[in-house]
């Protein structure tokens, strides 16, 4: 059963792989996307025991990263059949046949319990995501993939060292030597903390960069800026919340090892610093797709931020997981058919985007409403909930400055999204043959959708789902 | 066994300080090369013979060793350029910094808890220190090529600290790593060579349009 969901796409890539025609290609990948999200409903409905020796088991943390990832990839492909048929002068091969590695890798995240398995599976997707960034092939992509493959592979080498030290820990320690979870926890009270102490920084620093906290965010706004549209979705819906589930198993191990209290500091620390940072860069950004890179930053930030205080948080954060992976899908989708219409990505040449595209227009307006946190959608939920628990457990600091960005970054984004969407479109700005169809719209208006549903009510499922998650992450004295 | 291990080590620790001296890529390549097939032999020293260790040391050696140098010295034949010029930060600076960190990897790994048997060897201390230097080189140089190296000196250093784990480290974590370091470099290879057509050059300084203003 597990095996599906891996292979499943791993088959798909070698089908895409051997069509020849591009037009066929989507279909392909939106089918197999489809029959992805089968198989995940299937297995989070009847979830099967753990196997090969604990290597492969499906906790509830897990379950929710992989329900967001498989709904959002599915997304996307449907949308790749709208969008490459606008991409026509160049083959889509390597896309298609990247977003299905890309997929099962990131299946193999949530599913495995193996610290190293999924430590290499985390370094897959990423090698996996260069060529798209790639995708327009041009001197500004070429750099961003240049800076976004060796960041992030420093990165993920430095979280390697850092399980290398935690397996050093269990040989000091006399314990059976191991990566699996499960047998990190229960042995954690033997290990020397001196190793596990080293490794936590080292797994942070490491698992933060794919994450794209500050300050090793750097890669982020070029490789945002320069990529496709759902490779953008992709990348701050999906990929930031497979290496956000890598910091939870650093976390599980921290409560286990009871040295918690630094961790949850150095998160905070980050979280709040990757928060401060977007809201300084997204003042007066002209970039429309760099400033969605730095939402980006603000919520891993968030993320990072709830992490770290516990609590009522965790359950914010584990919502926000699914609301902003969702809501980072409709942004990049519609901002991807702004800017296929404009042909520029500069607020100075793209305004007045609802009279000339009502629906990807209105569904970037939305979404900006959504990912700034005002109800009724998702994100309100999850971020008052962060912010609720910060002021409960005295912490007015942290409150304070998470309440202030905020503020910032809706007023910065303000400036840049209003203009875009409002008034009429400059002479100069140019145009091209696209148009809005079913099939660019209907794939970000159905992820506003469900974005505006969770925001208004969570099904039972879910909610039990959450909590039962959440109970994994609470801190027991 | 051990102290023959031990001496590799310290030809290690010397590979890098060339690595961060040198101005000249094809020599530096080589000596990257050299440095793999050391680590290469080291398993063999620290454990008593059997199959399974003779294909990991063929593997890494040939690896390590020979194709991934291969790969890199074709990128700087194709690409023209022989040397680094004017690196971030000199060489005498880097090289300064370089004996700064291998003195504090010394530093750190005295504070940590060892096994007895590996208590009067340097693994961890060579491991820590050669994986600072491959970030040394790769955040002070300009090209392309020279950053490429400087990852592969960083993964020589997480390649050491994992010979103290053979035992506890399933086979399938050692293949999995060597092949992302494989396919890494490839791709790594591939975007090269589009930087040298895009820009005619492998200097990555020039990659500054995306720069915030």
């Amino acid at each position: 059963m597990f095996a599906a969901l891996i292979i499943l796409p791993l088959v798909g890539a070698v089908v895409n792989w051997l069509i020849p025609y591009d037009r066929l290609r989507p279909k392909v990948l939106a089918l197999f996307a489809f029959a992805h999200l089968g198989f995940t409903i299937q297995i989070l409905s009847f979830t099967p025991p753990e196997s090969a020796g604990g290597w492969f088991h499906l906790d509830a943390l897990g379950k929710i990263v992989l329900l967001s990832t498989s709904i959002l990839f599915f997304t996307c492909a449907l949308y790749s059949i709208g969008y490459l048929f606008y991409r026509r002068e160049r083959s889509n091969r390597v896309l298609c046949v990247g977003l299905l590695v890309c997929l099962s890798a990131a299946s193999l995240v949530t599913i495995t319990h193996h610290l190293g398995l999924m430590w290499v599976a985390l370094e897959t997707t990423t090698i996996s995501m260069a060529p798209l960034i790639y995708f327009n092939r041009n001197a500004r992509s070429i750099e961003a993939t240049w800076k976004y493959l060796l960041i992030c592979s420093v990165g993920v080498a430095l979280a390697l060292i850092g399980l290398y030290f935690l397996a050093y820990a269990t040989i000091v320690a006399r314990v059976e030597p191991s990566l699996l979870l499960d047998d990190l926890m229960r042995d954690a009270g033997k290990l020397s903390s001196g190793w596990v102490h080293a490794a936590f920084v080292f797994l942070l620093v490491g698992f933060g960069t794919k994450m794209g906290l500050a300050p090793l965010h750097t890669w982020k706004p070029d490789a945002y800026g320069e990529a496709p549209g759902l490779v953008g979705a992709l990348l701050s819906g999906g990929l930031v919340n497979l290496a956000f589930l890598a910091l939870v198993r650093v976390y599980q191990l921290c409560l286990a090892t009871k040295e918690i209290a630094f961790f949850q500091n150095a998160l905070i620390v980050m979280g709040l610093f990757s928060m401060i940072v977007a809201a300084i860069f997204m003042a007066r950004q002209s970039d429309f797709k760099r400033m969605l890179a730095y939402s980006s930053v603000e919520h891993v930030g968030i993320m990072a931020v709830a992490l770290g205080l516990g609590g009522k948080a965790i359950f914010g954060v584990l919502f926000h997981v699914l609301a902003n992976g969702l809501t980072k899908g409709v942004l990049f989708l519609s901002s991807g058919n702004i800017h296929r219409s404009y042909n520029s990505k500069s607020t100075n040449h793209v305004r007045g985007a609802l009279r000339r595209l009502p629906w990807s227009g209105g569904l970037f307006l939305a979404g900006f409403i959504a990912i700034t946190g005002s109800p009724p959608f998702a994100p309100f939920i999850s971020e008052f909930t962060i912010i609720s628990s910060a002021f409960i457990q005295g912490q007015m600091l942290v409150g304070a400055i998470f309440l202030i960005s905020l503020t910032v970054i809706f007023i910065g984004m303000a400036l840049t999204v209003l203009p875009m969407v409002m008034g009429e479109a400059p002479a100069s700005s140019e145009t091209t043959d696209y148009r809005d169809t079913i099939w660019t719209v209907g794939p970000p208006l159905f992820l506003l959708l469900l974005v505006f549903l969770l925001g208004v009510w969570i099904p039972a499922p879910l909610m039990t789902l959450l909590r039962d998650a959440s109970a994994l992450l609470e801190v027991r004295s | 066994m051990f102290s023959l291990a031990d001496q590799i080590l310290v030809l290690v620790l010397l590979i890098n300080f060339i690595s961060l001296g040198t101005s000249r890529l094809i020599f530096s390549i080589r000596a990257v090369a050299v440095q793999g097939v050391l680590l290469g032999i080291l398993p063999g020293l620290m454990h008593p013979f059997s199959w399974h260790l003779v294909a990991i040391t063929v593997v890494i050696i040939a690896v390590k060793g020979f194709v991934i140098p291969q790969l890199l010295s074709r990128a700087v034949r194709s690409a023209e350029i022989k040397r680094e010029f004017e690196p971030f930060l000199g060489y005498v600076p880097t090289l300064l910094l370089g004996a700064i960190f291998t003195a504090l990897s010394f530093g750190f790994a005295g504070k940590l808890p060892m096994l007895p048997e590996h208590q009067n060897y340097m693994f961890v201390q060579a491991s820590i220190a050669t994986l600072m230097t491959g970030f040394l080189v790769l955040t002070t140089r300009r090209k392309a090529i020279s950053q490429v190296i400087g990852y592969l000196v960083m993964e020589n250093g997480i390649f050491i600290f994992g010979l103290l784990l053979a035992e506890a480290m399933p086979v399938m974590v050692e293949a999995g790593a060597l092949l992302d370091l494989l396919v890494g470099t490839f791709v790594m290879g591939i975007v090269i060579n589009q930087i040298s057509r895009e820009f005619s050059s492998l200097d990555t300084s020039l990659l500054t349009s995306l720069k915030e203003e």
